[in-house]
């Protein structure tokens, strides 16, 4: 699998850190429980294109927002965090 | 038909034209007591404890496949017991008790083999780590050894002791675990659970599960709908789906996790070995081949297929442990898709829809859990409770607080 970074071009899946889905929101530290666990625990886990964040760790270390389909692997789309998650 | 010695040699003088298909490919009909969604390993399991503890024949078992295709058919065949924590440590025991009575049990064999398995440490650290758990296994009454570097030599003269990086000073050795065929663990409880009057109904996708009025009402499915007063969830690695049906948001990610097989050779491990400074565990099958794997890929998936990275990732480990592995050729290299969950523990409940239940979550470790965890969950659904042997796989234990983190590496589903 490769991923097309936006700065650095495509590369390979082993230069990048996985940390999960890109469209979870954070509570307020004061949010009740519920929401916590929800942010915390709780995932969509879709059969499909999925929002996640990448760490280009061994590249640009730039946080990505990727979409890709997790039946087939394919990039839908790579962006910079910064601002993508807006 | 019993299977038996008297039995083979009467097919042998029959030129073994009398033998009938194990089970029976049921159609389904309308209306169960009991649906059990998923064909694989856990699901029979489920089917033919429900029909043999509880009574409770009335049940099919839906699989969108043929039984079996999944996970029950992709993992590496290892069965243990020796895990740290008491909400795992019973529940694990219970199933290498059942597997240790399993094909008189079911008249089936599974090739069960108690050949051993041997995790091994490499430093001082770990070895103090080790011996608490093997210490926390011998207060639950299972059997762990802790072995020293000479005793280790003895076992397996051929791994790389000297390595620079990560020495092998011992391991901790459980006697009693070992392998099993996974097929024919799951054709001998299909045939278990069919000769006692459980549907089991292949090719039979479920596409929505009916709810009215907080209680499911039955399933639709690509052959119909079915009518039903209880459902049991049953299908790790796409638990989430399946789940949505019914408006349930699950506390797992799917991951991949990839499988290895080398070319055949003469006999060389006599049991299982587990790498302990990597991910990296390999048994040698009966037909002669170096079974072993790995980590998971690390990013959500439903591809039945892993990425090259993992690949030479667990060829890198398998070469720091034994070097004579890279003399091999690899022969077969797959991927099954996991449920990983939240504190890398199953979940064996109730859920909040009356008469849904849930068994999911597995992790890597599904395979071994597969008598206790059809045992458990035909418990959790004939009583409407959980038995004691499950009662910390509570789904609601990531809001409480009572997580099982064997691994101690938090809410993150890809690092257990």
């Amino acid at each position: 699998m490769r991923i097309p970074c936006p700065h650095c071009g495509e590369r390979g899946n082993e230069e990048f850190f996985y940390l999960g889905a890109a469209d979870l929101t954070r509570p307020a530290a004061d949010a009740p429980a519920d929401a916590w666990h929800e942010y915390v625990y709780q995932r969509e886990n879709p059969f499909g294109p999925h929002k996640e964040l990448w760490h280009h760790l061994n590249g640009c270390r730039r946080w990505l927002v990727v979409t890709r389909d997790t039946r087939t692997h394919t990039i839908i789309a790579a962006a910079d965090a910064a601002g993508a998650r807006a | 038909m019993t299977y038996s010695l008297f039995s083979l040699a009467r097919e042998a003088l029959r030129g073994h034209t009398g033998w009938k298909p194990a089970w029976r490919d049921a159609a389904p009909k309308p209306e169960y007591d009991v649906l059990v969604v998923g064909g694989g390993g856990h699901g029979l399991a489920t089917a033919y404890y429900l029909a043999k503890e509880h009574g409770i024949t009335n049940v099919a078992v839906l699989e969108k496949s043929y039984i079996g295709s999944g996970n029950a058919g992709r993992n590496t065949t290892i069965i243990r017991s020796n895990y740290l924590l008491p909400g795992n440590e019973r529940f694990y025991e219970k199933s290498m008790q059942l597997w240790e009575g399993l094909e008189q049990d079911f008249n089936y064999n599974a090739m069960v083999s108690q050949r051993g398995v041997l995790n091994l440490y490499h430093s001082d650290a770990q070895r103090d780590q080790y011996a608490r758990r093997g210490n926390a296994m011998r207060l639950h009454g299972v059997d762990a050894e802790l072995l020293d570097e000479a005793a280790v030599r003895d076992m397996y003269p051929f791994l790389d002791y000297a390595n620079a990086r990560f020495p092998i000073r011992g391991g901790l050795l459980q006697r009693r675990g070992g392998t099993a065929r996974h097929d024919a663990v799951a054709w001998g409880f299909a045939r278990g659970a069919d000769t006692r009057g459980v549907d089991i109904v292949q090719n039979c996708e479920v596409t929505g599960i009916d709810v009215a009025n907080g209680r499911v009402t039955g399933v639709q499915t690509t052959r119909g709908a079915i009518r039903a007063k209880k459902i049991g969830l049953v299908c790790a690695g796409s638990s989430s789906r399946v789940a949505a049906m019914a408006g349930l948001r699950l506390p797992i990610e799917s991951h991949v996790l990839q499988a290895f097989v080398s070319e055949g050779i003469k006999p060389l491990i006599d049991g299982v070995i587990t790498f302990g400074a990597g991910h990296f565990y390999v048994s040698q099958s009966d037909k002669g081949g170096l079974v072993f794997g790995g980590d998971i890929d690390g990013y959500n998936s439903y591809a039945q297929r892993g990425s090259l990275p993992v690949v030479e990732d667990v060829m890198e480990s398998g070469m720091a442990l034994m070097p004579a592995i890279g003399r091999l050729r690899l022969l077969r290299q797959w991927g099954g898709v996991m449920d990983m969950s939240m504190d890398g523990s199953p979940i064996i409940d109730r859920t909040p829809i009356d008469g849904l239940f849930l068994n999911a979550g597995w992790c890597y470790g599904g395979f071994k859990a597969t008598p206790a965890s059809g045992w458990c969950f035909a418990h959790t659904i004939a009583r409407d409770e959980a038995h004691f042997i499950n009662s910390a796989f509570r789904l609601d234990r990531f809001a409480t607080g009572a997580l099982i983190d064997e691994r101690g590496a938090g809410a993150t589903p890809n690092l257990h």
